[in-house]
């Protein structure tokens, strides 16, 4: 059952999202936006400083005056994942998660980036329950306890010496040899009293029956064991498109190929912000691809209507 | 607006309340949780006038009593009760649908 057409449905709700929504719907096309959440990996920042026009402002408030630009101009939004995507004709069929497919003339990927899972046992059972991917969210619930950090870059240093302030002690369980990112930060996380750094440390398993108890890993051949209260698990993130890598290109890091005007190997399908293999990964240039992509989507359209297909069904 | 909660009112509006109660436990530093909050106030007027239902939230930062007792350990954390039980347990942003379906489920 196909719901609806749509000249235009935007895949994710980060600054590229919202921005393409802006766009296409400020240029009269039929838009919605499918997305999990309102403002992507924007949304996580407490401080945003290198937006023009904001001296500072904070991701979620960033994300809710987009959206609100974005309905104002006519785009409608609705929560959800997409999972899949198909052509039709002259068509794609998008399938919701619950169930429901949506039929749109063109699309625009701009799902973001996911933070990549550690798999491992006890990993999934106990997300949620000790288990956590946000140190500023989840972070002030652990005052006082015993939590561990694992990952070995600049986002696994910050969040350690964001949570030493707050717990009793950090772990922080590195897989390589030696911390990787900034010098400041690498000091600033050696030095810190209540962080211990457990280096060449590669994780096994979470334990706990209702919550997490401990963090099993293995070190120079070595099986141990932590007693830990809370593991925050921060070791970048992934690109997840698996539901189009049977129609779209994707790079060895299995991120959207585009070139330079946001489309894809289909015409009719154009990505947009991190999900698509461009270099540099902050808020101001994704909003900016997400506006060539709305154009580029907008003169695909137009085209259309010129030749061959007739696009006023 | 959703019907704020804390350590005091929490058993006397939610675990003694006869029918069908969303709790949102959320922060003011959560990020995530400033997204859930306009979700939650929406659903609150569009139920207000259903008696069985009560849409609610409980700062934990301010209410840590109830929080530990719930061991919200990640936030947002939604519950649904029933009857004063915890019958439905969401960790993350919930869509209106969600919500709605899943409270409709326990009615």
């Amino acid at each position: 059952m196909t719901d609806n057409k749509y000249d235009l449905v935007v895949v994710g709700g980060g600054p590229a999202g919202l921005t393409a929504a802006i766009y296409a719907a400020r240029r009269a096309l039929k838009t919605l936006i499918v997305s999990m959440d309102i403002g992507g990996q924007m949304a996580l920042a407490n401080s945003i400083e290198n937006y023009p026009g904001y001296d500072e402002i904070d991701g979620p408030t960033l994300g809710q005056k987009m959206l609100a630009q974005a309905e104002k101009s006519g785009a409608e939004l609705v929560l959800g994942e997409v999972v899949g995507v198909e052509k039709k004709d002259n068509n794609f069929v998008l399938q919701l998660a619950d169930g429901k497919q949506l039929e749109t003339k063109t699309v625009i990927m701009a799902f973001g980036l996911t933070p990549r899972n550690l798999e491992v046992p006890g990993e999934k059972k106990l997300a949620g329950r000790g288990v956590a991917y946000c140190a500023t969210c989840d972070g002030p619930l652990y005052k006082g306890k015993t939590v561990v950090v694992v990952g070995g870059g600049n986002s696994a240093m910050d969040a350690a010496e964001y949570l030493s302030k707050i717990v009793a002690k950090v772990y922080l369980l590195v897989r390589q040899p030696k911390l990787k990112g900034e010098d400041v930060l690498i000091q600033r996380v050696s030095k810190d009293p209540k962080v211990e750094l457990m280096l060449e440390a590669v994780t096994k398993e979470i334990k706990g029956s209702s919550k997490v108890e401990s963090l099993v890993y293995e070190s120079k051949n070595e099986i141990k064991e932590i007693k830990v209260d809370g593991v925050f698990v921060e070791i970048g993130h992934i690109a997840k498109t698996d539901w189009v890598k049977d129609l779209l290109d994707l790079t060895e890091l299995r991120e959207i190929k585009i070139n330079a005007d946001c489309e894809t190997n289909v015409p009719g399908i154009f990505a947009a912000g991190d999900i698509s293999q461009i270099a540099y990964k902050q808020v101001v240039i994704s909003a900016g691809e997400g506006a060539k992509a709305a154009l580029q989507a907008y003169k695909y359209l137009q085209k259309g209507q010129a030749s061959g297909p007739d696009w006023s069904k | 607006m959703a019907l704020e909660l804390n350590d005091q009112n929490f058993d006397q509006e939610i675990k003694k309340f006869e029918g069908v109660a969303l709790v949102d436990f959320w922060a003011s530093w959560c990020m995530p949780c400033k997204m859930q909050g306009p979700i939650i106030d929406q659903l609150a007027e569009e139920l207000k006038d259903k008696s069985n239902i009560k849409i609610a939230k409980l700062n934990v930062e301010e209410n840590q009593l109830k929080s530990q007792e719930f061991e919200i350990m990640s936030i947002p954390a939604l519950k649904i009760f029933k009857n004063g039980k915890v019958v439905e347990d969401m960790v993350g942003m919930q869509s209106k649908t969600v919500l709605l379906e899943k409270i409709n489920k326990q009615l």
